[in-house]
């Protein structure tokens, strides 16, 4: 019974990667490079305009935009899935739970970036000198502002009606999350007091803690400490909010 | 198959009522029709029963499980194709019925195995393997069909799942559900009331979110006032009888609805005058009409004693 549970789970995880991501790329290779672009050209303009000095930068702000654009994808494919297809309601009604559901199209964001992911870790692995530990920080770091990104994401996506509404969102959260906050540049670049205003994002402290490991920013131990610890903070409210209070079944 | 509900009410945004007070009991398998006129209540009836929406008050079994407090349970006997619901475009027909299967619990190769089976049954097998982009609306619909027909679930629900479908692909879907009626209850809503006349081993009339009555066809006909329907084919033909309700077709042809009494009172008539006629049952059709027509009337007057 537990075995079959766990097959189960594993097929309903699998349909949810095969149509948002691997049946998409087959069917229409051309959005293999869909979510490269994006990140690339922020990244140039900063090298480019640094002269070259914030490329490692970059390169990891890169890493992070790639994880939040999986969240603000996500919520763009669910809310397309849901208000046009109707699939959400056929799965809504199936024994596919939402936690399932989610993990699933998670993935499928994940598995739909790995041409990206790939471009930007060879490119990360020439321009950033890091440690081993500091690899594995960065690894942390990313997978917890993926988490933070796909919960807001999902969330989001059980309210909107209608995809002009889901474009909104999207449109107004991508800025705010990684143009505008320090990700692509030291957060030391903005003066007082307007550096308060960039803690409002939680991006910023996801990339304090990798700009901390690539030198580029020297929070100190506590600093760093409390970066992860709001970091975590949020990242944990908003999955608990996307578990316990989206809409999975209207009202 | 138990469908039960008790005094199931729906008010969308605290205003608009969907669905009011609706208490019914069916313990079947086959099929039960659901028709109304748009804006009746049908798919808030279908979407609450299948666990996507949630009553404004009432309850609401499937087999007896509570479908607002156990949901996951009932989730395991139900497939639905919402009335809005369409292929997503860059999938094949064959991904899209074996990718729902494996949301269903199924493993890829029995999805597969399954969905080529069901493809095969609504007549979709060469096309199993081009994007559903390139389908036609019809063949869309089917595709739905397919996807839920192939998941073996007890309980289906099929919101309008004809609708765009062509004559010879209805009646093709129709034999098919009524392969598959025998061992499942199918809750079907449509608009076409030949085909709810001719699946529906029960129907139930829905107005303005109240339910107006349920039914076998028989039932229901022995409850309006005109049951019965003379078809009369001659120009000639002209009538002055009180209870009876004439419309007349073309200038060829005039139907007459009445009591049994009343038509068979007029055949002496038809036959000295060497008129060709037909007395039938009343249709669905014709039946829904006075079901929901008396209802009018009544609304109209009440309006006048205002
Ligand atoms: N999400 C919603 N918000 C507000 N009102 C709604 C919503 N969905 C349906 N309604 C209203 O509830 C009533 C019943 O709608 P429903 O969709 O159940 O009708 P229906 O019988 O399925 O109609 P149709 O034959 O056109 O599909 C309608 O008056 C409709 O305007
Ligand atoms: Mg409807």
């Amino acid at each position: 019974m537990r075995r079959k549970m766990k097959r189960r789970i594993g097929s309903q995880i699998m349909a949810s990667i095969l149509v948002n991501s691997i049946y998409a790329m087959i069917n229409y290779p051309v959005v293999l490079v869909n979510t490269l672009l994006a990140p690339l050209a922020i990244l140039a303009v900063v090298t480019f305009a640094s002269r070259g000095a914030l490329l490692p930068v970059a390169a990891v702000g890169a890493l992070i935009m790639n994880m939040v654009s999986s969240g603000t994808s996500l919520q763009q494919d669910l809310s397309h899935l849901k208000n046009d297809m109707r699939l959400q309601d056929m799965i809504v009604s199936s024994p596919t739970s939402s936690l399932v559901y989610i993990i699933g199209m998670a993935i499928s964001e994940i598995v739909y970036s790995i041409p990206t992911i790939a471009f930007l870790i060879v490119l990360n692995a020439i321009f950033v000198k890091i440690t081993l530990l500091g690899g594995f920080i960065l690894f942390l770091d990313m997978a917890t502002i993926f988490t933070f990104s796909i919960s807001l994401g999902f969330f989001l996506s059980t309210f909107t009606s209608d995809i002009i509404q889901s474009w909104g969102f999207s449109g107004i959260l991508s800025p705010l999350l990684t143009t505008i906050p320090p990700v692509y540049y030291p957060i030391t670049y903005i003066p007082y007091p307007y550096r308060y205003l960039a803690y409002l994002s939680p991006t910023t402290y996801a990339s304090e803690i990798a700009q901390s490991q690539t030198g580029f920013y020297n929070p100190g131990t506590s600093g760093f400490a409390i970066a992860w610890i709001v970091l975590l903070g949020i990242t944990a409210a908003l999955t608990y909010l996307a578990l316990k209070r989206s809409r999975w079944r209207e009202i | 198959m138990r469908l039960r509900t008790l005094e199931l009410s729906k008010t969308y945004e605290k205003k608009y009522k969907a669905l009011e007070n609706l208490s019914l009991d069916l313990n079947m398998n086959g099929i039960f029709s659901v028709i109304g006129r748009n804006g009746a209540g049908k798919t808030t009836f279908v979407r609450i029963l299948s666990t996507e929406l949630l009553p404004t008050s009432g309850k609401g079994f499937i087999n007896e499980v509570d479908v607002v407090e156990d949901a996951e349970t009932v989730r395991q006997d139900i497939a639905v194709v919402p009335q809005e619901a369409r292929p997503l475009p860059w999938l094949t027909p064959l991904q899209t019925v074996s990718s729902y299967l494996m949301w269903r619990g199924y493993s890829y190769r029995e999805s597969n195995e399954k969905g080529k089976e069901a493809l095969r049954e609504l007549g979709l097998e060469g096309k199993e393997g081009q994007k559903s982009r390139k389908l036609s609306g019809g063949q869309k619909r089917k595709l739905m069909v397919a996807t839920v027909i192939a998941s073996e679930a007890p309980v289906i629900f099929l919101d309008e799942p004809t609708t765009g479908l062509d004559y010879l692909s209805r009646k093709e879907l129709w034999q098919l559900l009524s392969r598959m009626k025998k061992d499942r209850l199918i809750i079907l809503t449509t608009h076409y009331l030949e085909e709810a006349e001719t699946l529906g081993d029960q129907i139930m009339i829905l107005d303005k979110g109240k339910l107006v009555d349920i039914g076998g066809i028989d039932d229901l006909r022995s409850k309006v006032k005109l049951p019965y329907v003379l078809k009369v084919h001659s120009e000639n033909f002209r009538i002055e009888e009180d209870d009876v309700q004439v419309h007349n077709v073309s200038d060829k042809e005039t139907f007459v609805y009445g009591s049994a009494s009343k038509i068979y009172g007029l055949i002496p008539y038809l036959v000295t005058n060497k008129m060709k006629f037909t007395v039938e049952e009343a249709s669905l059709s014709s039946i829904f009409e006075q079901y929901l027509g008396t209802d009018e009337d009544e609304e109209e007057n009440e309006e006048k004693n205002w």
